[in-house]
């Protein structure tokens, strides 16, 4: 039991790296790499958010929303799973709107440095995308907690080495065209690259 | 900027010179994820064209009436009400294509390229331009999509829409098909050279950033 949490959680950040094997999150990846400490505060908002919506949604959807889940209100037969999209996309916004609410009132501090990406969240699809492959892969509640963290630090992770090679980049002299994005994306390239040979460890 | 309001302009403007994937750089995340082949890019397109055309109509029908302080939450609900819509449809008739495509017909909720056609045209413009507008950001997103999806279909299976066009002798010849156009690096790499190729073309107008 415990084995499968740490290789959930293993797999999660490193071979199936939300953004590098999963394309998620690449708008605010590319907006939000030009500086490392703006790229720390904005994949701790991602971790926290994360780690909250995903077991939140699992429960959502498996005493909701899932084919039967309604049983215990004695409705057996009724599926109500294609509400999902729609029931995830809302408590994300409404979870990020309540974070945001409680940062303020307890914790200015934290406020200073979280709350300009909280609203950048609500819409970031690694979010959403890590819900919907909760579903899709049938986790347990534990699982999705450990998925919905494990995701986040991968997330993590990828933006502040992006950054941090961004930095860097300021002194190359690429060709005409190719600067900033283009060059973002064939860095992004190598880096997803580099984190496929984590491949060949298996847990 | 001036003729805003011409259709043709409106259709014709997110098709290349405000390509919304390659000048914008909105709507990555689901145009490299199902860009292996032709046919998901090809319905993973269809799908994108109808949603946003569809929600920004709606958004600019009910612009008047909705509310500024919640209008997101609003524009979220009509957004998903479009993808439920397709992603059922999909599922009833087209289901192995569903299945490749598996969560990321749903992330075209979450899609900036939805949001911000909702947020920065039809809030402002009347319904049948808004309609035109998300037309034209649906091929624009598509036509860049396609142009991946050819590129890692043919060199990465020696394939276009599933029949084979590499020759048989080629491959006795000792020629062998890129696995590496199937990973995922492959799709950040083409995208970064469509983009330079792009701004290369368009060198008279200053794109850099």
């Amino acid at each position: 039991m415990t084995e499968n949490l740490v290789g959930i959680f293993l797999n999660s950040v490193f071979t199936g790296n939300i953004l590098l094997a999963y394309f998620l999150g690449m708008c605010s990846f590319v907006a939000v790499s030009k500086n490392i400490n703006t790229a720390i505060g904005l994949g701790f908002a991602v971790i926290f958010v994360l780690s909250v919506t995903t077991p939140l949604n699992w429960l959502i959807y498996h005493y909701l929303l899932a084919p039967g889940a309604l049983y215990w209100i004695g409705l057996p037969n009724v599926n109500l799973s294609f509400l999902k999209f729609i029931m995830f996309i809302a408590v994300i916004a409404a979870m990020v709107q309540a974070i945001e609410i409680i940062i303020d009132r307890f914790s200015a501090a934290l406020y200073a440095g979280l709350g300009v990406f909280l609203p950048l969240i609500a819409v970031n699809c690694a979010i959403l995308g890590t819900s919907l492959f909760m579903v899709e892969r049938n986790h347990t509640f534990m699982e999705s907690l450990i998925f919905g963290f494990g995701s986040g630090v991968g997330w993590m992770m990828a933006i502040i080495s992006m950054a941090a090679i961004r930095i860097k980049l300021r002194y190359a002299n690429p060709p005409y065209g190719m600067e900033g994005y283009a060059l973002t994306m064939i860095v992004t390239g190598l880096m997803a690259m580099a984190f496929m040979l984590f491949s060949g460890i298996s847990f | 900027m001036k003729n805003k309001n011409n259709a043709l302009s409106v259709f014709l403007r997110p098709i290349w010179s405000e390509n919304p994937i390659n000048i914008q750089m909105l709507g990555i995340c689901s145009a490299l994820a199902v860009t292996v082949q032709l046919k998901t890019a090809l319905v993973m397109a269809l799908s994108m064209t109808f949603v946003v055309s569809c929600s920004s109509f709606m958004i600019s029908l009910l612009r008047k009436q909705i509310p500024k302080n919640i209008r997101i939450i609003v524009e979220l609900s009509i957004i998903s009400t479009f993808v439920i819509l397709t992603d059922e449809f999909l599922r009833a008739y087209f289901y192995d294509i569903s299945k490749q495509l598996s969560v990321f017909v749903g992330l075209i909720i979450t899609n900036c390229i939805v949001m911000g056609r909702a947020e920065s045209f039809a809030l402002s413009n009347p319904p049948h331009l808004s309609f035109i507008d998300g037309v034209g950001n649906g091929f624009g997103y598509g036509s860049v999509l396609l142009a991946v999806a050819f590129i890692r279909e043919l060199l990465g299976s020696g394939k276009c829409f599933g029949m084979q066009v590499v020759p048989d002798y080629f491959y006795s010849m000792g020629y062998e098909n890129a696995g590496f156009m199937l990973l995922a690096p492959a799709a950040f790499i083409i995208i970064g050279l469509l983009v330079w190729l792009q701004k290369s073309l368009t060198k008279d107008r200053d794109l850099s950033r």
